[in-house]
């Protein structure tokens, strides 16, 4: 590995969760509630991948897109670093999406009760991937409320996965969704965490 | 195509596009490792001199990199694409002036340390 050098200091390992969710479900607001810091934001330029690019004249008059990703961090201890990433809300970057859930603990689906269809794509590709993912329902005020059931019937999610109410915007609520989430995927993946 | 001719829609580079490649010099992949979006860099020796021969951009991500920092928030602090944060960094990692920390991968999430680590520390915010 290149990185592995022992004579250097040690340096935190990096862990991440996935917020995922429709436009406007709640994804950064969630990020900003348990973060250490105000929500940051990332750019990848996007070229053709499939060709080299190792110099400006081939940039020319080829397409260029830009991803923004939402995030933030919550350092643990000395060891161990969390960082949340809000995914990229349009389908069209679902290869982001490929390199964001490699090696996710885990992901949270934000759902708006107005709009429930718009967590139907990251819940087919959660389940597709396997990643471990909870369901959380933003209440907002004057949304639709409906009961857990309601939602897990609409989502047509099977009861092993984790589905609650929360308000993204508090902090308490928000840590709640990734403390279940964490000891849903410790379950799926490791033995049970209390 | 005559001497008069503006700049078409498909020749237009624009400005935010350039400025990446112009402070990488072009390279768009860095000299060693991979570096994820999480990969942590921390800062390592005292800060080089001006002989080191270093761009301006070298020094902001070394003093960023004072407290451990990932590539996603580096490219956040400077405002530069992931991609141009990640040649830098092979660039001060070949000088010896980063130590880098690849993130926690898949295969280990059986770690049981690590989920204690999480609940814990988010428990405790």
């Amino acid at each position: 590995m290149a990185f592995d050098r022992s004579e250097r200091p040690r340096v935190p390992r990096a862990i991440k969760i996935l917020i995922a969710g429709g436009f406007g479900a709640g994804k950064t607001t969630m990020v900003g509630a348990v973060s250490e810091t105000r929500p940051l934001r990332t750019e990848e330029i996007l070229t053709d991948r499939s060709v080299g690019i190792d110099d400006l004249t081939s940039v020319e008059g080829k397409r260029t897109t830009t991803v923004a990703m939402d995030f933030g961090r919550i350092t643990l201890n000395d060891e161990y670093v969390l960082y949340l990433f809000g995914t990229p809300g349009q389908e069209r970057f679902w290869f982001v999406w490929d390199e964001l859930a490699e090696g996710a603990l885990g992901a949270v689906i934000l759902a708006d009760t107005r709009r429930l269809s718009d967590c139907f794509p990251s819940v087919d590709y959660f389940e597709r991937r396997g990643t471990p993912f909870v369901v959380a329902v933003n209440c907002f005020d004057g949304a639709p409320s409906y009961e857990v059931d309601e939602v897990r019937l609409a989502l047509q999610l099977a009861p092993s996965i984790p589905i609650l109410l929360c308000d993204a915007r508090k902090r308490d609520s928000s840590r709640e969704v990734l403390i279940t989430l964490v000891k849903h995927s410790a379950r799926l993946r490791a033995e049970p965490v209390g | 195509m005559s001497a008069t001719d503006g700049p078409t829609d498909e020749h237009w580079i624009d400005p935010e596009i350039i400025r990446p490649y112009v402070v990488t010099r072009g390279r768009t992949a860095p000299t060693c490792g991979k570096f994820d979006l999480i990969s942590m860099a921390l800062a390592i020796g005292p800060p080089p001199g001006p002989e080191a021969g270093l761009d301006p951009e070298h020094h902001s991500v070394l003093r960023l990199c004072r407290e451990p920092k990932s590539v996603a928030e580096i490219a956040a602090h400077l405002n530069l694409p992931a991609g141009t944060i990640r040649v830098l960094l092979g660039d001060l990692f070949d000088r010896e002036l980063v130590s880098a920390q690849e993130p926690q991968p898949e295969v280990d999430m059986h770690d049981m340390k690590m989920y204690r680590a999480v609940l814990d520390g988010l428990r405790s915010l």
